[in-house]
């Protein structure tokens, strides 16, 4: 980058405006960069201060960080995919064929979200199998490894849920079977049934249930628990990184660290 | 010891202090509105009115089936036999996950394609995961001569109906 460029930018982030905006004021002392990271609300939830060995491809493989990914694509995609879907038993069909043959981008849009849709639940998976068997679950992240278990269940129901709204034939029988599981539950198995889908079949009143718990209630819950997650990695101490080579000295009482932070 | 009540040194009344009382009450207070909220989301949440077809189904004049025949009315997920001893109807739709099965002429059973169980044509299970036989339909005939099969009315099995 030219100087003349960098002193552009500095020239900006030293604007009434920029410090009005970004508190943290300009310069590149730590200090400035912690408070940068300190101060904003999204990027606070990280930590100020990561270790080199967190951030490196082989710690993690980006695995969560591609569910992110794919997550932050389903909203954008699905947002624009309800401007032409409605909820109904007339028009859902026709709005899907719609958004596949008639609507500019529509079947790029579709697409997009559908296998973004499989990807996110593939990473999910492929994240914690890594978590797992890394041994990152243990102490003290053992409460972020159930958040991860709640989000993996919000992404299966996410998943489930969207199925219905196609309303063809794979989608209505999909959620007849799979509504009929939820029948074994004892005692209550009916009644959860009746609640879930607003009546005794997959019909009017369960397709909107299950739009808007797609559209509206699960990626509220999805939000909340990601942000829980990402504050919690913060907290636990940054993501869990094994030391390659065990500390050879050891004080006398003290059991070997095996493992950093 | 008769007297020991006497000399039992009096245990004072368990008082209720102000602050405990209100807090015990607002508390109180709190599990009553929480137990109706909860009443109130599961009454909201359960529809009182369902738009859903009328599980009394007109089949139709019984002459219109021959004898030994099997006939699916596939929009209401039903089958309306005509054996030798008379009418029955029974369930098309699979007691294990709700699919709806189909008859199968050459075989002479009723097959789920979903996780393929399979009943005879009186409803009795010969294969598969399904928990249950297909369930027989309360059958009847009409003032004007029509069969009438109610869906949301099992019946023993092997009543058959004769017109």
């Amino acid at each position: 980058m030219s100087t003349q460029t960098g002193r552009i930018v500095e020239r900006l982030r030293r604007s009434r405006v920029w410090l009005s905006v970004f508190r943290s004021g300009t310069g590149d002392s730590t200090l400035h960069r912690a408070l940068a990271i300190q101060q904003n609300l999204f990027l606070h939830l990280f930590s100020t201060k990561v270790r080199k060995r967190m951030i490196s491809f082989s710690a993690t493989w980006f695995l969560g960080t591609l569910t992110l990914g794919t997550f932050f694509i389903l909203v954008l995609t699905g947002v624009l995919l309800m401007l032409y879907y409605h909820p109904s038993v007339p028009q859902a069909y026709a709005d899907m064929k719609d958004l596949q043959f008639v609507v500019s981008s529509g079947l790029f849009l579709r697409n997009l979200h559908r296998w973004s849709a499989q990807a996110m639940v593939f990473l999910v998976f492929a994240h914690m199998f890594k978590v797992f068997y890394r041994g990152a679950y243990r102490r003290p992240r053992e409460f972020n490894w159930v958040i991860g278990i709640i989000l993996l269940l919000v992404t299966l129901l996410l998943s489930y849920t969207g199925y219905l709204l196609p309303w063809d034939q794979l989608a209505f029988w999909a959620i007849t079977v799979g509504s009929n599981i939820s029948s074994a539950v004892p005692v209550l198995g009916n009644k959860i049934h009746f609640l879930l889908l607003g009546g005794n079949q997959v019909n009017a009143n369960a397709l909107l249930r299950f739009y808007v718990l797609h559209c509206v209630i699960l990626p509220l819950m999805a939000i909340l628990f990601i942000a829980v997650h990402f504050w919690r990695i913060r907290k636990d101490g940054g993501l869990y990184v094994q030391q390659t080579e065990p500390k050879t000295k050891t004080v006398e009482g003290l059991l070997p660290a095996k493992e950093v932070k | 010891m008769p007297n020991e009540k006497q000399y039992a040194t009096p245990t004072p009344a368990r008082e209720l202090d102000r602050r405990t009382f209100f807090t015990q009450i607002g508390l109180g207070s709190l599990g009553v509105a929480a137990a109706g909220t909860l009443g109130f989301t599961y009454e909201f949440l359960s529809p009182n009115v369902l738009y859903e077809p009328s599980p009394i189904i007109n089949a139709g004049k019984p002459e219109s089936f021959a004898v030994d025949s099997v006939t699916m009315d596939v929009k209401a997920g039903i089958y309306l036999v005509r054996a030798a001893e008379g009418f029955f109807a029974l369930s098309a739709v699979c007691t294990h996950l709700g699919c709806l099965t189909a008859w199968n002429q050459e075989l002479g059973i009723i097959k789920c394609p979903c996780h393929g169980s399979e009943f005879t044509r009186t409803g009795v299970k010969i294969e598969g995961p399904a928990p249950k036989p297909l369930p027989w339909l309360r059958t009847w005939v009409s003032d004007d001569g029509d069969l009438m099969v109610d869906r949301s009315m099992n019946i023993p099995p092997l009543q058959f109906l004769r017109v």
